[in-house]
């Protein structure tokens, strides 16, 4: 696939490079020989502009200078300022290389003698050493200011506590003072002027270093084992705010995504109480709720108000009001599930959810049973 | 090679001294082992009172008197040695060299005495708890330093006795005792940490 | 006159057959010789390394790719990194100061012949116990290949628990044995420049390379014990039961990862510093002027490496140190531009008012320039912390380092490489596949490595195997992967010109730059024992006093 772009990128280098040799002029062909990157360059941007058509879903780019909540808006402020002091340096600093390279060629007859031997100057390398110390020290007021003031954010009062358990490869999300826990997708609600809500996290892991990491809201976090970080944003719209885990974890990091669904006051608050309910029986999925129990996935799984009481595997209590499986790696339909409980290696390989073998009804049976969890 | 002609240009007769190769060798090795019995102090001191079991330093160890005034000592005894040697003193400095040996091999079989009381009596082991790990690597780290320390030392006594050593070899005799006062040193910052702080 | 070879006692004439040539590799303790063996050797593993990071690119093309599953990845990466800082960065600087500093000061071998051999062969017995992990790491038990914990490997994914077989143990064991190759090679190197200097050259009459040389090996002997002893205590964790970095019995993943930086920030200045020595001997030859501000070159190299020792913490930003701690990792690190800042101004400055002549190692010194002067912008906006907190782990830190360590420190050894091999092999590279190489890895590198910072701002985490589609990070990995075949094309025209010049090249005779430090005094290449007799220098340039008579150096210094 990559090589068959490549050589039709080559086509139109070669285009390019006809339309360059049919003025036959050796001289002008020598001067137009820079093109021939310069084209190839431009052509690999327009035939990846092709492959990727499906450039990018708007909701899911994750820019985080686009920031949508505190502290990464902070963070974005910080940046731009960042950002425009070493832009000046490099173009005054590029310029000042381009000029010399230009101005001071090698020239044909110059041959004969050697430029002036200058060794140094007090003066001017004093200045070239003042003027950094100068932007150095702009650069650290700025820096230990926006530190200071995201770092020591206290807990207001009205603030949402969650408490966030990294594991291989999920994320175990728990809210200690509303009694919920669920996995995977953190429900925040919306702060507004007139009422606001900060989320602070707290986070821990269960085996190996992660890192908590969504960008449009705040800056990443580690999620260490041993030890008990924080962090809080505040978002103020509505939406689902995409995230990865950030600290190399072992065989799935990179399927170790977050999903931040931030609501309104009032959605929230009936997304709370869904959550605070235990499992409903179903009468109609007692074969797969018989399945589901006679199997060893009660070891891992909790569901409340049943036996299952398994800590290693996440909350399954409402498993369908969530929107993915695996972590991210999938939506959760009807047909994803079933392949996550047939075969769990398949769609995300080394994953620590084993292949139980069950045959064909078994998986359907469960997967109905599953389907009542919501 | 015509440029090379040009280089002689008056070969003045000024002074060309440089430090000796050795020395400045030996230097970086001992700022290079600095460096790694700093990490493993800076692991013992991070771990200090942050074992999740016992047993505590405060509850198994003992100050090792003997063991210390023994190895500090042999810093003198080998300072002597180099001495009777410089003077051409051979007998005397065979009988330092031999005291310093003595000496060190006092300090590993206390160190070994110590280890097996920890071990045998006091159920602390490497694997024990964190304190384990820590003061076992430690130690351990620096005797393995005598170790190789008393290897050189037993190997200057042997030949000496067959009288291969001679005047030509002062500075290498220098060196292994430059070494000797290193492993000192560090023994010095193991005792004051393990014994006196961490206890 | 002096050029004839001198038939040594016991000696046979060497380079008759191939069983020769590798005898004489073999039992070679000629810093030349040992000089190329490391470079050539790390050649090689910049194309196993290199064509790793090619498959890795090749998977990242396009989203859900699924040429090499996680595991195959996650082993690449791991091996990519250490490869190319153990086995590709740190001997080809070893083979640099072996094969210059003993020409550069005057003298005929390094202090210890012997211990110099004994370096290579630890690094490259090393070098191999690494790669043969992918047939010896699974172990009896079977599980487990190559290492998979990436270069920095953070505990506690390297504890027996989660690193199963021995691959982990085969990471630690190979690098122990590389870096006690590195140590000796580097007091080595610092004891022949400090006591083997030829007469008259006194501290500040050594070339800046040599300055620069002793720096950075300094650095090693201070840097890397902290690793070895990380490494010694993560043995006795998965050996003895230790629980150093144990997190189920008190021990500290965040222990591990200041440890490693202790050794991995300065280590990334070991890395660069050598790329200053080449530019600080090339630009002045290509510019036609002497170095400007000699001194305050050799304060500020030295004044990186102190501040190099104090900045380790800014690799961990995100880990939740207090606002204090954060804050002075910050300053500490925004200090080290102002001492590079000063080096960058001092190349400008010598180039300034020169006559610069574009030969092939002065043109790879302007790419350096320019790919250096955005890399340590980019380090300022990592230096900012809440920045950071953004930036780190993700592809944007991997654009930033790789401006470092490719368009800084690679392009820095290609310009060495340029300049030196008409000395080691007498004859000149060829222009044009020069001038390919550098136009083709240039491009390739912008191409791979510009846009990398804008998938880091979109938000892509690093050492990822896939991403989904509609993330908007599928185009921009697809340029990344072109511009690195590109590179692997490029690195190609240097290996065909390095092959055929060796035979069919430019003869180049001694001093084909009209250079003027002491290597280009002896012949192309330099005989067995350099120079016929010990030079006597007057000034930083022995050779332009000696073509200036009218205006030697040594009036003004």
């Amino acid at each position: 696939m990559v090589l068959s772009m490549l050589t039709q990128s080559k086509h139109e280098e070669n285009a390019l490079n006809r339309a360059a040799n049919s003025s036959r002029t050796p001289a002008l062909r020598k001067r137009l020989r820079w093109l021939a990157p310069l084209s190839f360059a431009a052509s690999v941007f327009v035939i990846a502009g092709h492959v990727t058509p499906a450039f990018a879903n708007p909701a899911q780019v994750t820019n985080l200078l686009q920031p949508l909540s505190q502290p990464a808006q902070e963070i974005k402020e910080l940046s731009m300022l960042v950002l425009a002091i070493c832009a000046a340096i490099f173009l005054i600093v590029t310029g000042l290389l381009v000029y010399a390279i230009v101005r001071f060629r090698h020239r044909a007859g110059d041959e004969a003698s050697e430029p002036p031997q200058i060794y140094g100057s007090n003066q001017i390398e004093t200045a070239w050493t003042v003027l950094p110390i100068l932007i150095v020290f702009v650069l650290i007021l700025v820096t230990s200011r926006t530190i200071a003031d995201i770092q020591n954010r206290k807990a207001a009062p009205g603030a949402v506590n969650a408490t966030i358990v990294g594991h291989q490869w999920w994320w175990e999300i728990r809210y200690p003072e509303l009694g919920i826990v669920t996995a995977n997708e953190l429900h925040v609600p919306a702060s507004d002027v007139s009422r606001r809500q900060p989320t602070f996290l707290k986070l821990q892991s269960a085996d190996v270093a992660h890192s908590f990491w969504v960008p449009q809201l705040a800056g990443k976090t580690d999620v260490i084992p041993g030890r008990e970080n924080s962090m809080w944003f505040e978002p103020t719209q509505p939406g689902t705010y995409l995230g990865n885990c950030a600290e190399y974890c072992g065989m799935q990091h990179a399927q170790m995504l977050i999903r931040v669904i931030v609501q309104s006051p009032g959605e929230f608050e009936r997304w709370v109480a869904e959550q605070k309910r235990a499992a409903e029986e179903e009468p109609s999925a007692q074969e797969g709720r018989r399945v589901f129990f006679a199997n060893s996935c009660v070891n891992c799984h909790t569901i409340r108000g049943t036996s299952a009481q398994g800590a290693f595997g996440p909350d399954l209590t409402h498993l369908m009001s969530r929107e993915t499986l695996a972590s991210g790696a999938t939506p959760n339909t009807p047909e994803t599930l079933r392949a996550w409980v047939r075969d769990p290696q398949k769609l995300k390989v080394g994953c620590l959810m084993p292949n139980m073998q069950m045959s064909d009804t078994e998986v359907d049976q469960i997967v109905s049973y599953l389907q009542t969890l919501k | 090679m015509i440029n090379e002609a040009f280089l002689q240009v008056a070969p003045e007769a000024t002074e060309w001294k440089l430090p000796s190769s050795r020395k400045v060798a030996v230097v970086c090795l001992i700022l290079t082992e600095t460096g790694l019995f700093s990490i493993f102090v800076a692991g013992y001191v991070f771990y200090l009172g942050k074992s999740l079991t016992g047993p505590t330093p405060r509850e198994v160890l003992d100050l090792p008197i003997l063991s210390t005034i023994c190895l500090l000592s042999s810093s003198v005894t080998i300072t002597l040695a180099e001495r009777a040697f410089n003077r051409d003193r051979i007998g005397r400095f065979k009988i330092f060299w031999l005291a310093t040996i003595v000496l060190a091999a006092i300090f590993l079989a206390s160190t070994a005495a110590e280890w097996r009381r920890l071990i045998y009596q006091k159920g602390l082991t490497i694997s024990t708890n964190l304190f384990g790990t820590t003061f076992y690597s430690l130690v351990g780290l620096h005797a393995s330093h005598v170790v190789v320390g008393m290897c050189l030392l037993l190997l200057v006594f042997i030949f000496s006795l067959r009288g291969y050593v001679n005047i030509m070899h002062r500075e290498r005799l220098q060196m292994i005792s430059w070494y000797w006062h290193f492993v000192d040193a560090v023994w010095i910052v193991v005792f004051t940490v393990v014994y006196v702080i961490g206890r | 006159m002096a050029t004839q070879e001198i038939a040594l006692p016991g000696v046979r004439p060497s380079g008759v057959s191939l069983v020769d040539r590798l005898h004489g590799l073999v039992v070679t303790v000629d810093h030349k010789k040992l000089g190329l063996m490391y470079v050539g050797t790390a050649i090689g593993f910049l194309v196993v390394a290199g064509l790793m990071a090619v498959a890795i690119r090749l998977q990242l093309a396009i989203p859900n790719n699924t040429l090499l599953g996680p595991d195959v990845f996650n082993r690449f990466f791991t091996m990519h990194g250490t490869a190319m800082v153990f086995l590709v960065g740190m001997p080809i600087i070893a083979g640099l100061g072996n094969y210059l500093v003993p020409l550069m000061i005057g003298t005929r071998d390094m202090a210890f012949p012997r211990l110099n051999a004994f370096g290579y062969w630890m690094f490259l017995f090393g070098g191999l116990l690494l790669y043969f992990s992918y047939l010896g790491a699974p172990g009896l038990s079977g599980s487990g290949s190559a290492p998979d914990v990436g270069w920095f490997a953070y505990a506690p994914l390297t504890g027996r628990a989660f690193s199963r077989g021995h691959s982990t143990d085969y990471w630690i064991l190979s690098l122990l044995l590389t870096s006690v190759g590195s140590t000796v090679s580097a007091i080595n190197v610092i004891v022949t420049a400090l006591t083997m200097r030829c007469r008259r050259m006194t501290l500040m009459r050594m070339p800046l390379f040599v300055w620069m040389m002793i720096v950075t090996n300094f650095m090693i002997i201070l840097a890397l014990p902290a690793l070895s002893a990380a490494q010694i205590m993560l043995l006795i964790d998965r050996y003895l039961g230790g629980h150093f970095f144990d997190t189920q019995s008190g021990g500290s993943a965040v222990l591990w990862q200041h440890f490693f930086w202790i050794f991995g920030h300065p280590e990334v200045y070991i890395l660069i510093i050598p790329a200053f020595a080449c530019l600080s001997e090339i630009i002045p030859v290509f510019s036609r002027k002497p170095i400007f501000g000699y001194p305050v070159m050799v304060g500020a190299t030295t004044m990186i490496a102190i501040i190099s020792f104090s900045v380790w913490a800014h690799h961990m930003f995100a880990v939740g140190m207090t606002s204090m701690g954060n804050t002075f990792f910050a300053i500490s690190t925004m200090l080290v531009s102002v001492p590079t800042g000063i080096k960058i101004f001092n190349w400008l400055g010598t180039m300034y008012g020169g006559k610069i002549r574009l030969e092939l190692p002065m043109i790879f010194c302007l790419g350096f320039l320019f790919q250096f002067l955005v890399a340590g912008l980019t380090g300022i906006m990592l230096a900012v912390a809440p920045f950071d907190w953004q930036l780190t782990d993700s592809y944007f830190v991997v654009a930033h380092f790789h401006y470092t360590l490719v368009g800084g420190l690679l392009y820095g050894i290609f310009a060495g490489f340029y300049y030196w091999y008409p000395k080691a092999l007498g004859r000149l590279l060829n222009r044009k596949l020069g001038l390919l190489h550098f136009w083709l890895f240039t491009i390739g590198f912008h191409l791979t490595f510009d846009t990398m910072h804008f998938s880091g701002l979109l938000g892509m985490p690093r050492r990822v195997y896939t991403y989904a589609p509609g993330r908007g990070w599928g185009l921009l990995n697809f340029i990344t992967s072109v511009g690195a075949l590109l590179q692997a094309v490029g690195i190609l025209c240097l290996a065909i010109n390095i092959l055929r010049s060796s035979r069919k090249g430019e003869v180049a005779g001694d001093d084909p730059w009209d250079a003027w430090t002491l290597e280009w005094a002896t012949t192309s290449p330099p005989p067995e024992y350099n120079f016929a007799s010990a030079p006597v220098v007057r000034s930083r340039r022995p050779l332009w006093d000696l073509k200036h008579p009218e205006d030697p150096d040594w009036k003004y210094e």
